[in-house]
């Protein structure tokens, strides 16, 4: 018996071992501030459920980067891609008069559509520039995200609540309160235990996008993608196609990217347009590898871990420190502080992405 | 004439356990054209890598023995010190800077700066990087070099757009305009020539050799070798077998020095398998593969149901570009024809889907997944293209895991259980996976690129046999091979592949002679066998 008890507790030794050191890091920082909060009076419930909050609103962003990795294009940098197309399916489904839960089910089909369109036409280019796609990527987010610019500004959509007070062109916050579409998934069988609230909606939608994606690369196109990414010579002599994997891996992201941003919106209540895609893949990447992936390497468990940790991190930085700095009367420097927490993690996580976080 | 100019005593040379070098003595003359020939893997590279005191040698430990110039032992720690010695080099990949003049390139890193005032003081302000250029001395210089070679070509030239055969001599003039050159290596100069090129170039070499440098000439082209060199010195296996004077010997005798009667390997069926009645299993008509380094310039063949069928010839002749061109990884054309099908080239999926499987030469970059499992491994390409191993269209893990078991069991696959890393495996049982993989396809036709490159004795043996068990099952197997006794060992027929063609197919009792003519390109082996 005394064996097997030295034998588990040797398992477990290796286990944390095994766990990448970026995980480790950003972890310890989490439970640091967790406990900041704790000892300056705030209740575990409170910080727990801030965390799960962001947790399901980003956890899609970063479950896009999944699929691009994998197929050996690296992280989905031109994540502003999908959303845009997600903000665009959400503007005309609200233009067109839907509401509620109808609201979210048909922005949801129109954005993965979209989404899969502009995939397939992403997916093209990142096989035009084989070899560099990291430093093509970010730039078409940012490119596709300045063009949506326009878009927002000269679509003819005349609805009285989505448009500024003065001239034409849609509002920079559309508040989803007017059409009943606010906390839609959040609010979707929610339930407090202990003070922890559970917004069953939301998590709902993640799991099923992270069980289905884990299904996809267990399944024969999903594997194929794997060996595309990991050796795309023996995939072509395995009779993988392999631009045609590729396209397809980047269909998938840019899909889950313009679903995900239907998942952020009714959490927050507004729909934000023009710049606010522009630096989203940053962090969405961040949140990947601080889970453990690598550019070449993801799955489904670091997507959990690491969003976990990053946005848990994030929700819970801003009450604590605003708590423990200023009490209140200085608060301004919080803002900063939190932004660089947030750009040191990202700085952190993209130096260490070639190494899986180690 | 008989002055010794460089020496090699006693040189040996390992990487790790694998001795590459063995005890190698011989001199080069003064003024004389010294040709250096044997198989790949000889020991040529290695040899001419310590003559010029590469980092790849010093950073495996050195060598044992020494090189003697002149009579003063040579302490070459690079190739710097070699330049200084008066040694110079003309590698197989030219090294030339396209977008510069003739001159500019000959001069490149050696320019001659101008000698004036301005000079002085800018080069003061801004350090000697500032310094302006005497082209005109620097063109005259190239000139002169140009000379010496005969080269009427003007020395303001971009080396931009030169044919080839001009680039060779261009990096032949950078060297001698060098001063104090005593000694100049050239590594296959005539392997990317045309005829007429290559003659200019032995005509060149012979005058160089008159003016007193020394030549050192690696080629396989046997003919080349008995027209311009005087002596000539053959590598075998890292030893050396014999240095002679070109008058006292022949191509005949080369070739069979080369080759050697080394068929270690013993072929266990004595009598010739016949299968003039056998179906034709593949057919290949004027083949034609960019595959670099291993261009296939128009191959043709036969191979019969069951049979094996061996492809030799030296490394870059193309030989390996023939099975890689049929799997359709390099851009391919021709005909191609499977039982009778005639196939769709550039089409890697429906050779697979026509049961022809492939295991690579190149197992870390083509031949495995190096970051994955051996089950994962072995599975990989009958999922991807019979859809096995798939449960309600999710992988089957069980089902893997018993073909996995089975197969390392079968084949002798040394590992510590199915989900090991392949990465992690020794060179021979990466290979087995590879077959193991191939295996699983259930091919009909297999093609195998260097089955047993870098693994040892017993698995060369286990995959060998396994060959002949598979093709005695009724598979056609087509083996490439740098290995010649390899192919002897299992081969019914045995096609020697020069320049991208194939030169002849012999059986695998024919003379080391005719294999070693062969392999230089010397198509009419009987009528120079009999001159």
């Amino acid at each position: 018996m005394t064996e097997v008890v030295v034998e588990e507790r040797f398992s477990l030794i290796k286990a944390f071992k095994k766990i990448p050191f970026s995980t480790k890091a950003v972890g310890a920082l989490y439970l640091v501030i967790l406990i900041l909060g704790l000892v300056n009076g705030f209740s575990f419930s409170r910080l727990l459920s801030d965390s799960l909050h962001l947790f399901g609103v980003w956890a899609l962003f970063s479950l896009a980067n999944v699929p691009s990795i994998q197929a050996g294009t690296g992280p989905n940098f031109a994540l502003p891609i999908g959303i845009v197309n997600g903000l665009l399916a959400m503007v005309l489904v609200l233009a067109a008069g839907f509401t509620g839960m109808g609201f979210i089910v048909v922005a949801s089909l129109v954005a993965i559509i979209f989404g899969s369109a502009s995939g397939f036409l992403y997916g093209k280019l990142m096989n035009a520039v084989k070899g560099s796609e990291m430093a093509i990527a970010p730039y078409t987010g940012f490119a596709i995200t300045a063009v949506f610019g326009l878009v927002w500004l000269s679509i003819p959509i005349r609805h009285p609540n989505m448009i500024f007070f003065l001239g034409d062109g849609l509002r920079h916050q559309i508040p989803l309160d007017y059409f009943r579409a606010e906390f839609i998934l959040a609010n979707f069988l929610f339930f407090e235990i202990f003070g922890l609230e559970i917004r069953t909606g939301e998590l709902i939608v993640v799991v099923v996008a992270c069980v289905l994606m884990w299904l996809f690369f267990r399944s024969k196109m999903g594997l194929g993608i794997t060996a595309v990414g990991r050796n795309p010579k023996f995939a072509k002599a395995s009779g993988v196609n392999v631009d045609r994997s590729r396209v397809i891996a980047n269909m998938i992201s840019t899909a889950v990217a313009a679903l995900g941003v239907i998942v952020y919106a009714q959490g927050f209540g507004f729909i934000q347009l023009y710049d606010f895609p522009m630096l989203l893949a940053f962090p969405a990447v961040a949140c990947i590898v601080v889970g453990g992936a690598s550019g070449q390497k993801a799955n489904v468990r670091n997507v959990v871990i690491g969003t976990f940790l990053f946005q848990g991190l994030m929700a819970i930085a801003l009450p604590v420190f605003t708590r423990v700095l200023a009490g209140g009367a200085g608060a301004g420097i919080v803002g900063p502080i939190r932004m660089a927490i947030q750009n040191g993690i990202i700085l952190y996580a993209l130096s260490r992405m070639s190494k899986g976080g180690k | 004439m008989s002055r010794n100019l460089l020496e090699f005593k006693s040189v040996s040379k390992s990487y790790l356990e694998n001795q590459v070098l063995k005890d190698v003595s011989f001199d080069i003359r003064a003024g004389e054209i010294h040709a250096l020939i044997g198989e790949n893997g000889a020991g040529k590279s290695t040899l001419m890598n310590i003559l010029f005191g590469m980092p790849v040698i010093h950073s495996t430990g050195g060598f044992e023995g020494s090189i003697e110039l002149e009579g003063q032992k040579l302490d070459i720690m690079s190739p710097f010190d070699a330049m200084a010695a008066g040694i110079g080099m003309v590698h197989q990949e030219f090294m030339l800077i396209p977008g510069f003049t003739i001159a500019e390139n000959i001069k490149l890193n050696r320019e001659i700066e101008k000698k004036s005032l301005l000079n002085t003081i800018t080069s003061r302000l801004f350090g000697k990087r500032m310094k302006t250029l005497d082209f005109k001395q620097m063109n005259k210089d190239a000139r002169a070099a140009l000379d010496k070679l005969e080269m009427n070509i003007e020395e303001f030239t971009l080396v931009q757009g030169l044919p080839i055969g001009y680039m060779q001599f261009v990096e032949i003039a950078r060297e001698i305009d060098k001063t104090g050159l005593k000694l100049l290596v050239l590594d296959e100069p005539t392997a990317v020539l045309t005829e007429s090129e290559a003659d200019s170039l032995l005509q060149a070499m012979k005058n160089l050799a008159a003016r007193g440098i020394s030549i050192v000439f690696i080629s396989h082209r046997l003919g080349e070798i008995t027209a311009v060199a005087d002596r000539v010195t053959i590598l075998r296996d890292g030893e050396l077998v014999i240095t002679k004077d070109v008058k006292d010997t022949n191509t005949l005798e080369i070739a069979e020095y080369m080759i050697g009667r080394k068929v270690s390997i013993e072929r266990e069926i004595c009598e010739t398998r016949k299968f003039t009645d056998a179906e034709i299993a593949l057919s290949v008509k004027d083949l034609h593969v960019a595959m670099p380094n291993e261009r296939v310039k128009g191959v043709e063949f036969e191979v019969r149901k069951g049979e094996i069928f061996g492809i030799g010839g030296l490394a870059g002749q193309g030989k390996l570009g023939i099975a890689n061109g049929i799997m359709g990884l390099y851009e391919t054309r021709g005909e191609v024809t499977i039982n009778g099908e005639p196939m769709p080239l550039n089409k890697t999926r429906k050779m697979l889907d026509a049961g022809v499987a492939f295991v690579s030469e190149d197992r870390k970059e083509v031949g495995l997944l190096i970051e994955d499992s051996i089950r994962h491994n072995i599975m990989f390409t009958s999922m991807n293209i019979h859809s096995e191993f798939l449960k309600a269209g999710l992988i089957d893990k069980k089902a893997i895991r018993e073909h996995a078991r089975k197969m390392i069991k079968d084949l002798d696959i040394r590992c510590t259980s199915e989900k090991q890393r392949t990465g992690r495996l020794s060179g021979g049982n990466q290979q087995k996976v590879c077959v193991a993989r191939a295996l699983t396809q259930k091919p009909n036709v297999l093609f195998v690129s260097e089955p047993t490159r870098g693994i040892d004795i017993g698995a060369k043996k286990l995959i060998l046999d396994l060959l002949m068990e598979l093709s005695s099952n009724g598979m056609t197997i087509i083996m490439t091979s740098s290995e010649l006794a390899e192919l002897c060992s299992i081969c019914d027929r045995i096609a020697i592949i020069c320049e991208g063609e194939v030169v002849g197919v012999l059986p695998p009792d024919a003379s080391p002679t005719k294999f070693g003519l062969m392999m230089s390109g010397i198509k009419d082996v009987e009528e120079e066998v009999q001159s």
